[in-house]
């Protein structure tokens, strides 16, 4: 498996992860059902409000679902930022991931490298990570 | 007493890939018993040492059953429950 995202999304993830700083970071990328393809960006509220850990708010998560079920979207993408570490798939991410079906995306801007970024995606399937290409597209 | 289950994709290998599932009983708690006695192993995911696990969030109709005394949250013959994986890390 392999990522496909636009530019303009990446940008505004990393944007999202600067704007937020220095808590964690969160959204989804939404797309039509089986098709794999990230369409409608979605950033959530960061309910932890935490530069450690982040979680979307309960009622969100419902309505974000409903949402999704009722324009017959499937979460394509789920993204977060680290803020200090290496955009790698913390312990708590691998213990919490729940969509087997989802690129799991982490972005970090620590600064160890700034101004450069990392953005990666992975497969978290029953505890197992797997990375993934991404391409970029213009 | 009917009452419908939304099943999250992580948890459809219990239910034959179904989406939603119907189960019955008058508290959270027994319609989770009713669930596992119907897909063996389901109640295993949702529970932890008698308590809802922390990363998953079920619902009765539109309310988090945190605030609605978690297992013994009272369900009734027409109500919808959902279950979510959290979505969180750190």
């Amino acid at each position: 498996m392999s990522l496909t995202i636009s530019r303009a999304f990446v940008d505004a993830i990393v944007e999202q992860s600067r704007a937020e700083y220095p808590d964690e970071c969160c959204g989804v990328i939404l797309g039509p059902v089986g098709k794999n393809t990230p369409v409608r960006l979605k950033p959530m509220i960061n309910a932890a409000h935490s530069p450690t850990f982040y979680e979307f708010d309960p009622k969100d998560l419902l309505a974000l679902y409903r949402e999704v079920d009722d324009n017959d979207e499937e979460i394509v993408v789920i993204y977060h930022s680290h803020t200090e570490t290496e955009a790698f798939p913390s312990r708590t991410d691998i213990a919490y991931a729940g969509e087997p079906g989802a690129h799991y995306v982490l972005v970090s801007s620590r600064k160890e490298i700034a101004p450069a970024i990392e953005f990666r995606s992975f497969r978290i399937i029953d505890g197992v990570v797997t990375e993934e290409e991404v391409s970029i597209t213009d | 007493m009917s009452i419908d289950v939304r099943i999250p994709t992580i948890l459809r290998p219990f239910t034959k890939d179904q989406k939603a599932v119907t189960a019955s009983g008058t508290t959270l708690s027994a319609v989770i018993s009713d669930l596992d006695a119907q897909y063996p192993g389901i109640g295993d995911r949702l529970l932890e040492n008698g308590a809802l696990r922390r990363f998953i969030n079920i619902y009765v109709n539109d309310e988090d059953v945190r605030f609605l005394g978690s297992l013994e949250a009272p369900v009734k013959d027409g109500d919808s429950v959902t279950i979510l994986p959290a979505v969180a890390g750190g």
